[in-house]
């Protein structure tokens, strides 16, 4: 043996799952949510859900030459932020409308603030957030196909939570078998809870998200309208709207949420308080989108008083 | 029901089958023999024979004043060929003594046996101990005369034998157990004849069940109050703390020994050598040694004299297939990747672990990305993430701040890492980098 010795420190194997993996199996899951956009509310929605991850893509290795840093799109983050993003618009979203919105959540949300894993917001939901201003009309322009008509494109189809909130001209309040189902109106990946808890399934399986940010989130919803009372009942809240898509693959981002259980459940306590509020008292119909990207913010704070107990130690340090 | 175990810890695979059915080989080679003089956790020995001398099988050829030391024995009967300097399996530099064997193993020992060691003082059993250069065989080198000295004001109330053996591709301790459960039980009657007030808790992994059952019966033949516990299968489950913790519920405050809350935990390869001491007259000059890994050609279990070369241990086993990328002394998970085999095994030696390029992979890191995995995953309740976070900015009173100190570097945080990052390496450069501020301080 005449060769020289790698020598380096332990441990000396290394678990097969990496952050390209996390990635993968991630738009694994958010497969089933898509293929129900694209069957209840149009093919459209493949165009949509094509040009935002193009634009992610493209602007974070753009921004990464630019900058002479490694290009590290391989490691499949500025896909999945892309379809996030396609999945939380109208599928009638014009498509430059689309590329705006990748291109702000992958520069100024990802990279201004360095990156993977460095970011305070989520991106996608900050890309939302900006175009929600930017274009409000395109933005809450639905349509559907419905189950039975599915060449008829164009049906007007009012958002439940719009009805509710009396923002929308008067329209009947779909059962809780069709929301469950998603043949009603709403951004292209978020109307179909039966697909998103496929997909959740899928990452609970595969111990990339932990069961409690997405049960606590949606049971804090559920209670709390309950407890409000509103038209529809807290079933109908819990399947409509952005929640299934919000907390199941938007308020799990491992960037934006904290690191530690305890925290994670005050976390997605949080979420379902603020998506509540929104919902019955504040000025929009919807408030998914906002409560995570307000609880983005209470992070750093939550990891500071949640910080794990070293074994041993009397008391917590905090 | 589930088994007993701890918070946290990782699931790699065990790669045990490569060696778990390999009964124990006899290895007795000729040629060179190296004895470093620092084998143990402590003050290193000084020779006590010179160039020239012949030395015997058990003849002391090193010891240290000092309590905290253990002396050295030699391994064969043969000439004194040197006193240098050499590269260690650590890949530290350090003084050996150099013996040229001459394949008699002719036997020098001044232990006796002792037929009833009940008829013994705990003292006389003590200093046995210390005499037959006996140290923690987990790997910590801890030495054990130390280790059965616990303060005085402290009450030893458990007395928790390690045969977890958690770490991947070793079956040394597991193939002890069954080939010879007689003298590990002895040595912890030993150790309860000097605690009396001491319960013994045999901790094994579930996935030795052979093992456990050759215990077992071992047990209820000697009608002894000792007891079996398995638990899961979870590595770091044969870490110190991690073992008090699920054999007994109890914490150790940080910084503190395991005596504190009344443990004394002990490598079943150190109960098998205080029985082989006390009983037999026989002292440590040889261990098992599992010489594994994917490119070894015949892994094999074996039970060769200290001082023996690494290299003589491969040829042994067949050799290797295809050229290491890695060589390691000890398992994946923490042990040492060695620069030379033409080192010596001592003492702490439990495995010779040889890996290909494909199972040793070098990996780049990339950015965290906060997934919280090593926060689930550290068995001692600390944020690695954030340990390496200021590490890398040195920041090593924030570190020492954030309790890096009582990392136990059991390598699940870089283990488990998505992304690759060296976590484990940033806190053992964090460690160092407190003590070097002390020392600059004091």
């Amino acid at each position: 043996m005449d060769h020289l010795l790698s020598v380096a420190s332990s441990p000396h194997i290394r678990s097969e799952m990496d952050t390209r993996r996390i990635m993968a199996w991630v738009i694994a899951a958010l497969v089933p949510a898509g293929a129900a956009g694209a069957f209840l509310l149009g093919t459209r929605s493949l165009l949509v859900m094509a040009v935002c991850v193009i634009s992610c893509v493209a602007s974070e290795a753009i921004w990464q030459k630019v900058t002479r840093q490694p290009v590290t799109v391989s490691d499949l983050s500025a896909t999945v932020t892309g379809l996030l993003l396609a999945y939380n618009v109208p599928p009638t979203i014009p498509l430059w409308m689309a590329a705006c919105g990748g291109v702000f959540s992958m520069i100024i949300v990802k990279h201004f603030f360095g990156g993977l894993g460095q970011n305070i917001v989520n991106p996608a939901l900050a890309g939302r957030a900006m175009m929600l201003i930017c274009w409000p009309v395109a933005m809450t322009t639905w349509t559907m196909n419905g189950i039975s008509g599915a060449t008829v494109e164009g049906t007007s189809g009012a958002t439940p939570l719009a009805i509710l909130k009396g923002t929308e001209a008067a329209g009947a309040l779909p059962g809780i078998a069709d929301a469950f189902i998603g043949n009603i109106g709403g951004c292209i990946g978020e109307t179909s809870a039966l697909a998103l808890l496929i997909g959740g399934g899928v990452l609970l399986y595969k111990e990339i998200i932990s069961w409690r940010i997405p049960v606590v989130y949606i049971v804090t919803v559920a209670v709390i309208q309950a407890l409000l009372g509103r038209a529809g009942g807290p079933l109908l809240e819990i399947l409509t709207g952005g929640l299934m898509l919000g907390s199941i693959f938007m308020a799990t981002d491992y960037a934006t949420s904290p690191m530690t259980a305890k925290g994670q459940v005050i976390f997605a306590f949080g979420c379902g308080l603020v998506t509540s509020l929104i919902r019955t008292f504040g000025g929009y119909p919807e408030g998914v989108s906002y409560s995570i990207l307000i609880m983005n913010l209470t992070v750093p704070i939550i990891d500071r008083l949640t910080m794990p107990r070293i074994l041993g130690e009397v008391k917590s340090h905090g | 029901m589930s088994l007993p175990t701890f918070k946290g810890g990782i699931h790699p695979s065990d790669s045990k089958a490569l060696t778990s059915e390999k009964g124990i080989e006899i290895l007795r080679p000729s040629g060179e023999f190296v004895y470093p003089m620092s084998q143990h956790i402590g003050a290193p020995c000084s020779p006590t024979v010179k160039k020239g001398d012949r030395v015997l099988v058990g003849q002391k050829i090193g010891d240290a004043e000092a309590f905290v030391s253990a002396p050295i024995l030699a391994s064969v009967s043969g000439k004194v060929k040197d006193i240098a300097t050499r590269m260690t399996i650590s890949g530290a530099i350090e003084q050996c003594v150099i013996v040229e064997g001459d394949g008699e193993f002719e036997n020098g020992t001044t232990l006796v046996p002792h037929d009833d060691f009940r008829s013994l003082a705990p003292k006389e059993c003590i200093g046995i101990v210390r005499e037959a250069g006996i140290v923690g065989a987990g790997g910590a080198t801890f030495p054990t005369h130390v280790k059965l000295s616990p303060p005085p004001d402290k009450r030893i109330r458990w007395i928790i034998v390690n045969g977890a053996e958690c770490e991947p591709f070793l079956n040394c301790d597991n193939r002890l157990m069954l080939e010879h459960p007689e003298p590990v039980i002895g040595g912890l009657e030993i150790c309860m004849h000097i605690f009396p007030e001491a319960s013994g808790i045999i901790a094994v992994e579930r996935n030795k069940p052979e093992a456990i059952a050759r215990l077992e019966a071992e047990l209820s033949g000697r009608g002894s109050k000792a007891s079996v516990m398995p638990h899961a299968v979870k590595y770091p489950q044969g870490a110190e703390k991690m073992l008090i913790y699920t054999v007994t519920g109890q914490e150790i405050p940080p910084g503190a020994l395991p005596a504190e809350v009344g443990c004394l935990v002990m490598n079943v390869r150190t109960l098998y050598h205080i029985w082989q001491a006390i009983t037999n007259g026989v002292p440590v000059t040889e261990r098992i040694v599992s010489v594994t890994g994917d490119v070894i050609a015949e892994p094999k279990n074996i039970q060769a004299p200290l001082g023996t070369s690494v290299r003589t241990m491969i040829d042994a086993a067949g050799g290797f297939t295809e050229d290491p990328a890695k060589v390691l002394a000890g398992g994946p998970m923490m042990g040492i990747s060695m620069r030379s085999i033409d080192v010596p095994i001592v003492k702490g030696t439990s495995g010779i672990l040889a890996l290909s390029a494909a199972s040793a992979r070098k990996f780049t890191e990339t950015n965290c990305i906060r997934c919280g995995r090593c926060i689930t995953a550290c068995p001692m309740g600390l944020q690695p993430s954030l340990l390496d976070r200021v590490v890398r900015l040195r920041e090593y009173a924030e570190f020492e701040a954030s309790g890096g100190m009582n990392c136990i570097e059991c390598g699940c945080c870089s283990y488990i890492c998505p992304a690759r990052r060296h976590i484990t390496q940033a806190c053992r450069d964090g460690k160092a980098g407190v003590m070097a501020a002390r020392r600059k301080s004091a």
